[in-house]
């Protein structure tokens, strides 16, 4: 039931994100019709080509044609290669998936100690020394952390290749060694923000009673900081973790671009030098509605960890 | 909307003396947010979640430090041209790749023989045009959506706001790059789009300031004295919602900064030869093995320069933040 109307309330921003993504591409100069004409154009053959694609009709009717043929999954094909659109994000969606997931790992698996220890420590030196690293993280954008990883671990201490892809079906060692300094690259920033979310969240909660209660039953420190007080404190850290997905996409680009490797980035990428309006479209649409699904998907969790909302939300509904 | 409620954000950080943080959907770093100026998370930015209480004296030092260091960078790309600096486009072929000291260049300089001190200072010069104008154009008119859809409510303000949540959904980056390679590359139109995303991240910020400053007493007392709207508007709300829209506007430079050195970086950025500082370390880049300090400078005085606004900004804010001062 709650899902339900959580679903209907996501029509409107779905229709609202594919609508503005088809104005972009609508709307901007530079028409795929002259593009296809070739180096001579004619008058003539440019209108038959924008007869033939539909670019002729009014805008909202463009519209709903498309939209109508994308919730078909036929987002078009590409005006270069004829490849399909969806089959081309399908070809290098599995290298972004990968990229994303493990810098959202690398970034989860350092914050949670991370934040975790520099709250219990709140005020000590130990919890500024993080504090303050953190904050210089926020700093570095990711294009700078790429070229210091790059120089420090590739090129001076040779641990890593420096660019390149493997696939991981080809081979899962390479794989995994060219993909950790551009997953590194991509979690730095979102280490920073995590940590600095869950200290803050966290101290807050070491302040509840149930804290002092567990605490006077004797039990072991680690079990009330990552049982009792960790899940409480985890709400903002859910709610970034859903926005970061943005980030990490639009992080992935040029990560993507500068280890070059192959993936949704380098595609929305190569499509914008190559004015391939059309997959640039998809591209985009798909970025779109993953971030929309993504929060919506925080949306969700949320209730479930959170039995107070689970309960809100059934009274009312 | 997508967008899930932050529950509680009232204050979560009781034990120290900053400002409670912002709603966290608007937290998120420069850094990070190459990619997002003034996204998604974009705003409040790296402020909500800044320093720690760190002893008052300690942080005016480091507040100190980073205005030195940010007059530093305004004043040398301000003054770039009646520096004693070399052009920066002049090339001496027989001094390519001189490390930082050598040959009297004080940073060395770059593949064809390039001064990189004095690109530094002309490519700063880029980086803070766009940056300034971004923000002036982002603040202005994100400021205005904000600060009449928390004043209005109503219909109005569901609008204004489901625009401003769908635009902060996508990527800033990827909405950047798609603009940028359509409508050209020149410092206009770069600065002109970069500007156009960040008011969705202000709109909010407006919003949120207005929404808390609306119930203070003085504003009830105003409307209870039958001040007409225009007159609660701009003498009541508008002193009140600047100055916290102003501290977000330093971490929102540091946002756009960097988010034009991630489109340099792409080879999207304004036009050679012009260099800014995202240029010239992704120029660096292919000269890491042999030269690095033609990338590392760069990256050094880009990073520099958005901690300082980072922490400039956030000091400004606890400073103006209404709610610490809340009755």
């Amino acid at each position: 039931m709650v899902v339900l109307r959580k679903l209907l309330t996501l029509v409107p921003t779905v229709l609202l994100v594919s609508f503005l993504t088809y104005l972009l591409v609508d709307l901007l100069p530079g028409d795929a019709a002259t593009q296809l004409a070739g180096n001579d154009p004619q008058e003539e053959t440019i209108r038959a080509i924008r007869e033939d694609l539909g670019l002729d009709k009014p805008l909202l009717i463009r519209y709903v044609y498309w939209l109508g043929d994308v919730a078909t999954g036929d987002f078009g094909r590409s005006y270069r290669t004829n490849q399909p659109v969806l089959e081309a994000i399908g070809e290098r969606l599995p290298i972004t998936l990968q990229l994303g997931l493990m810098a959202m790992l690398f970034a989860l698996f350092l914050s949670i100690p991370l934040g975790v220890l520099s709250a219990f420590k709140a005020n000590t030196p130990i919890d500024k020394t993080i504090t303050t690293v953190s904050f210089g993280l926020l700093a570095v954008p990711n294009f700078v952390m790429a070229l210091l990883l790059l120089y420090v671990f590739a090129v001076e201490l040779g641990w890593f290749p420096p660019v390149g892809w493997t696939r991981l079906t080809a081979d899962v060692g390479d794989n995994l060694r060219r993909s950790v300094l551009p997953a590194l690259s991509l979690s730095i920033g979102q280490l920073a923000v995590y940590t600095r979310l869950l200290r803050t969240d966290m101290i807050a909660t070491l302040q509840e009673d149930f804290v002092a209660m567990a605490k006077a039953k004797g039990l072991p420190t680690w079990r009330i900081l990552f049982t009792h007080a960790l899940r409480p404190s985890s709400f903002s850290l859910l709610t970034i973790i859903g926005l970061q997905v943005g980030g990490l996409i639009g992080g992935a680009v040029i990560v993507e671009q500068f280890f070059a490797l192959p993936g949704i980035g380098r595609l929305l990428l190569e499509s914008i030098q190559q004015r391939d309006l059309i997959i640039v479209q998809g591209v985009v649409l798909f970025i779109g509605l993953t971030t929309v699904l993504a929060n919506f998907a925080v949306d969700l969790v949320y209730s479930v960890l959170d039995p107070r909302i689970r309960r809100g939300s059934t009274r009312t509904a | 909307m997508a967008r899930p409620v932050q529950p509680d954000v009232a204050d979560p950080s009781p034990d120290d003396d900053r400002p409670p943080t912002e709603p966290t959907e608007l937290a998120a770093p420069a850094g990070v947010a190459a990619a997002e100026i003034g996204i998604a998370s974009g705003a409040a930015g790296g402020a909500a979640i800044l320093m720690p209480d760190a002893p008052r004296k300690k942080r005016r030092i480091f507040y100190f430090l980073a205005l030195g260091w940010l007059a530093v960078v305004v004043f040398t790309a301000v003054f770039a041209d009646v520096l004693p600096l070399a052009d920066p486009n002049f090339q001496v072929i027989r001094d390519r790749l001189a490390a930082p000291g050598e040959k009297g260049y004080i940073l060395g300089t770059d593949n064809i023989g390039r001064d990189l001190l004095s690109r530094l200072a002309f490519g700063g010069r880029v980086s803070l045009i766009i940056a300034f104008t971004a923000v002036i154009i982002g603040s202005l008119v994100g400021g205005a959506i904000g600060l009449t859809a928390g004043f209005f409510r109503g219909w109005y303000e569901r609008i204004v706001m489901s625009f401003v949540d769908v635009l902060l959904a996508f990527p800033a980056l990827v909405l950047l790059l798609a603009l940028v390679a359509f409508v050209g590359q020149s410092l206009r139109t770069i600065s002109l789009v970069i500007g156009f995303l960040a008011i969705p991240a202000y709109a909010r910020v407006a919003r949120a300031t207005t929404l808390a400053v609306s119930q203070r007493e003085y504003v009830l007392a105003a409307r209870a004295l039958g001040a007409k709207s225009s007159r609660i508007l701009f003498r009541e709300l508008l002193p009140n919602v600047a100055l916290p829209v102003v501290a977000f506007g330093l971490v929102a430079l540091g946002l756009v900064i960097v988010a034009e050195g991630g489109l340099a970086f792409l080879g999207l950025s304004v036009e050679f030869p012009t260099s800014t500082w995202g240029s010239l370390i992704a120029a660096g880049k292919n000269w890491v093995r042999e030269s690095p300090h033609l990338a590392l400078i760069p990256s050094v005085v880009m990073l520099l320069t958005v901690l300082s606004l980072n922490y400039v900004g956030d000091t400004l804010r606890s400073r103006f933040d209404v709610r610490e001062s809340a009755l």
